[in-house]
C-alpha cells in the first residue's frame, strides 16, 4: 500500500541484541527522558490551568453562562413567552408567567412577565437555541463566564436571582451572580 | 567511634524504648508523606503540577486522605471471610512496620553515662530477621486474596505470592556475597565495616559496599522493587487486567492500611539498602569532621560525638529519601513486566548471576583484592 503521508517506516522484527535483551541501557534511557521532565516541570511553568483561578482564554464566540438582559431603561426584557422553553433540547428552561400590575411599568417592559425563570445547568448544553429563539432579544449565552463549579446539585439551579443582569454592575460578585442589596453594600465598602 | 559501642554498656530500657516507638512514628509519616511525594514527584515528571490544594503547596494532602478513607463505608463482599478478611490488612501493616526496628539510623548518642543507640534493637542476626519478616508480609497480601472471595483478588494474591518467592532466592543470594565480606548478620556491624576502616579511603566513600558489589546491588535493587510489588513488578495489583489485584475489594480504612504499607515497605527496602551497599550513618569525610569538632570547634569529647552522630542520621535519612525518589521515579518511567517476562527475569537471569556473583566474590576475596573485613571486626 502506498503511504499517505511518507512517514512510514518499515519495520523489521530482528531477534533483539544483547543491549536490548540486558534492559537496563534502555531502562537508563527512560529515566533520563522523565528527568528532563522533571526538571522542566519544576523550573518553567507546568502547563496545567489552575481553574477556577486561572481559565482558559475564551474565544468570542464562547457559549458560556446566560444572562436575561434588561433594556436601555432597566427593565427586563423577557415577556415569558417559553418559546426558549420549547426550543431547549434539554429541557433546562422551566418558568412561570405573570402580568404586570400597575406601576410596575418600570421593572418590566412588556405587560406579561416572567414571574419565576429557572435554567438548570446540569441539563444545559449551552446550544444556544434558546438564544435564537427569542423574539425580545432577553436571553444571551455570556461569551466570558462559566457557570462555576458547586458542591450541591441545588445550586447549579441558576433562578432570576443569578440569570437577570444586574441594574448596576456594582451589585454584580466577581462570578457574575446578583448580590443582595446589603451583600452589594459590603463588596463596595472593601473596594473602596 | 569504636566497635565497642555496638556493644551493650549502659543499656537503658527507657531510653530504647523510646527510640523504637519514635522510630516507629517516623516510619509512619515518611509513608503518610510518601503518598503525598509520589503524586508530586509522577507530577512533575509528566510536566504536571500535582495537589496544591490542601494547606501550602498541597502538604495537608495526607491528612484529607487519611480523612476520606476513615469516613468511607466499610465493605464486606459476600461470602468473603470476615475474620480474614480484617486481618489480612493488619498483617501486612505490622509486617511492614517491624521489620523497622534492626536499622541502624545513626550511632549511638552520649550523654554522660547514658548511651542512646539509634535504632530499636541491635540484633546479630539483624539480616535475617528483616528477610524473615519481609517474607511473612506476602501472607497479608495472600490472606486478603483469599478472604475477598474475588477472583481477581485470587488471581493477584498468587502472582504476588510466587513472585516474592521467586524474587526472594535471588535477593538472598545476592545478599550472599555482601555477608561474605562482612562476615556478621548484624546491620550495624555492616555499616561500621562501610567506614573508612577498611583501608580504602578517598572521603570514605569507596569503603561503601556498593563499590565492592555493584552487580550484587543492581541484583538487589531489581528484586527489591519485586518484593515491594512496585512498578514494574506491581503485577500483584495490576489495574488494567485485575481490577485492583488483591485489595479489588477493600475499602475505607483496611484499603488505606495496604497502600500504606506499600510504603513502609518502600521506607524499609530504601534503608536496609543503604545499610547494605551505601554506608548505613556514614558519610564523606566524617572523621575530618568528627576532628574538626574536637579540636577546632572547642565542643566537650560527648557533643562533638553526638553532633557526628547525628549528622550520620542525617546522611543515613539523606540516602533512604534518595532511594524513595528513586523508586518513584521508576515506577513513573517503566512500564509493567509481562508475568512470563517477570518470571523469566528472576529465574533465569537474577539466580544465575547472582551465583555467578557470590563465585566472583570468593575469588576476589582469597586473591585478596577485596579486603577481608570479617578480620578487621575482630
Ligand atoms: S443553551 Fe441550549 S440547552 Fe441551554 S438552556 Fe439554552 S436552549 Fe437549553
Ligand atoms: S427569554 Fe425570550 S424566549 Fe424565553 S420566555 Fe423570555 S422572551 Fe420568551
Amino acid at each position: 500500500m502506498q503511504s499517505l503521508s511518507n512517514r512510514a517506516k518499515k519495520l523489521e522484527k530482528k531477534p533483539m541484541t544483547f543491549a536490548e535483551r540486558a534492559y537496563l541501557p534502555a531502562i537508563f534511557q527512560g529515566l533520563s527522558i522523565t528527568m528532563q521532565h522533571f526538571f522542566r516541570a519544576a523550573t518553567k511553568k507546568q502547563i496545567t490551568i489552575r481553574y477556577p483561578e486561572e481559565t482558559r482564554p475564551f474565544s468570542p464566540v464562547f457559549r458560556g453562562l446566560h444572562v436575561l438582559k434588561r433594556d436601555e431603561q432597566g427593565r427586563e426584557r423577557c415577556t415569558a413567552c417559553g418559546l426558549c422553553a420549547v426550543a431547549c433540547p434539554a429541557e433546562a428552561i422551566t418558568m412561570v408567567a405573570g402580568e404586570r400590575k400597575k406601576g410596575e411599568q418600570n421593572l418590566y417592559r412588556e405587560e406579561k412577565y416572567a414571574v419565576s425563570y429557572e435554567i438548570n445547568m446540569l441539563r444545559c448544553i449551552f446550544c444556544g437555541l434558546c438564544e435564537e429563539a427569542c423574539p425580545k432579544a432577553a436571553i444571551y449565552l455570556q461569551a466570558d463566564k462559566m457557570a462555576p463549579p458547586r458542591y450541591e446539585r441545588d445550586e447549579f439551579i441558576y433562578g432570576k436571582d443569578r440569570l437577570v443582569e444586574p441594574t448596576s454592575p456594582d451589585n454584580r460578585s466577581a462570578r457574575g451572580i446578583q448580590l443582595t442589596p446589603e451583600q452589594a453594600e459590603k463588596l463596595r465598602t472593601q473596594l473602596a | 567511634m569504636s566497635l565497642e559501642s555496638i556493644g551493650w554498656p549502659n543499656f537503658s530500657l527507657g531510653w530504647q524504648g523510646i527510640v523504637v516507638l519514635v522510630i516507629f512514628g517516623v516510619s509512619l509519616l515518611i509513608a503518610t508523606y510518601c503518598t503525598y511525594a509520589e503524586r508530586v514527584i509522577a507530577a512533575f515528571l509528566q510536566d504536571r503540577v500535582g495537589p496544591d490544594r490542601a494547606g501550602p503547596w498541597g502538604l495537608a494532602q495526607p491528612l484529607a486522605d487519611a480523612v476520606k478513607l476513615f469516613t468511607k463505608e466499610e465493605f464486606f463482599p459476600a461470602g468473603a471471610n470476615k475474620a480474614l478478611f480484617v486481618f489480612g490488612p493488619c498483617l501486612a501493616m505490622v509486617t511492614a512496620l517491624m521489620s523497622s526496628a534492626v536499622i541502624p539510623f545513626g550511632n549511638s548518642l552520649k550523654f554522660g553515662d547514658t548511651v542512646v543507640h539509634l535504632r530499636g534493637i541491635d540484633s546479630n542476626i539483624g539480616m535475617l530477621y528483616v528477610f524473615g519478616i519481609v517474607s511473612l508480609g506476602v501472607y497479608g497480601i495472600m490472606i486478603g486474596g483469599w478472604a475477598s472471595n474475588n477472583k481477581f483478588s485470587l488471581l493477584g494474591a498468587i502472582r504476588a505470592a510466587s513472585q516474592n518467592i521467586s524474587y526472594e532466592l535471588a535477593m538472598g543470594l545476592a545478599l550472599i556475597a555482601v555477608l561474605m565480606m562482612s562476615g556478621s548478620l548484624s546491620l550495624s556491624t555492616i555499616t561500621l565495616q562501610q567506614s573508612s576502616a577498611t583501608g580504602w579511603h578517598w572521603g570514605d566513600i569507596f569503603a561503601w559496599n556498593v563499590f565492592k558489589q555493584p552487580l550484587g546491588f543492581i541484583i538487589f535493587l531489581v528484586c527489591a522493587f519485586a518484593e515491594t510489588n512496585r512498578t514494574p513488578f506491581d503485577l500483584p495489583e495490576c489495574e488494567t487486567e485485575l481490577v485492583g489485584g488483591y485489595h479489588t475489594e477493600y475499602s475505607s480504612m483496611k484499603m488505606g492500611l495496604y497502600l500504606f504499607s506499600e510504603y513502609v515497605n518502600v521506607f524499609v527496602a530504601t534503608a536496609i539498602m543503604s545499610v547494605l551497599y551505601f554506608g548505613g550513618f556514614n558519610y564523606p569525610f566524617q572523621y575530618e569532621f568528627l576532628d574538626f569538632l574536637q579540636t577546632k570547634a572547642g565542643l566537650s569529647v560527648d557533643w562533638a560525638h553526638n553532633l557526628f552522630v547525628l549528622m550520620g542520621v542525617v546522611a543515613m535519612f539523606a540516602k533512604i529519601f534518595t532511594g524513595i525518589f528513586f523508586f518513584m521515579w521508576v515506577r513513573w518511567t517503566l512500564p509493567r513486566f509481562r508475568y512470563d517476562q517477570l518470571m523469566r527475569l528472576g529465574w533465569t537471569i537474577l539466580i544465575p548471576l547472582a551465583i555467578f556473583n557470590i563465585l566472583l566474590t570468593g575469588v576476589l576475596i582469597t586473591t585478596g583484592i577485596i579486603p577481608d573485613l570479617t578480620i578487621a571486626v575482630r
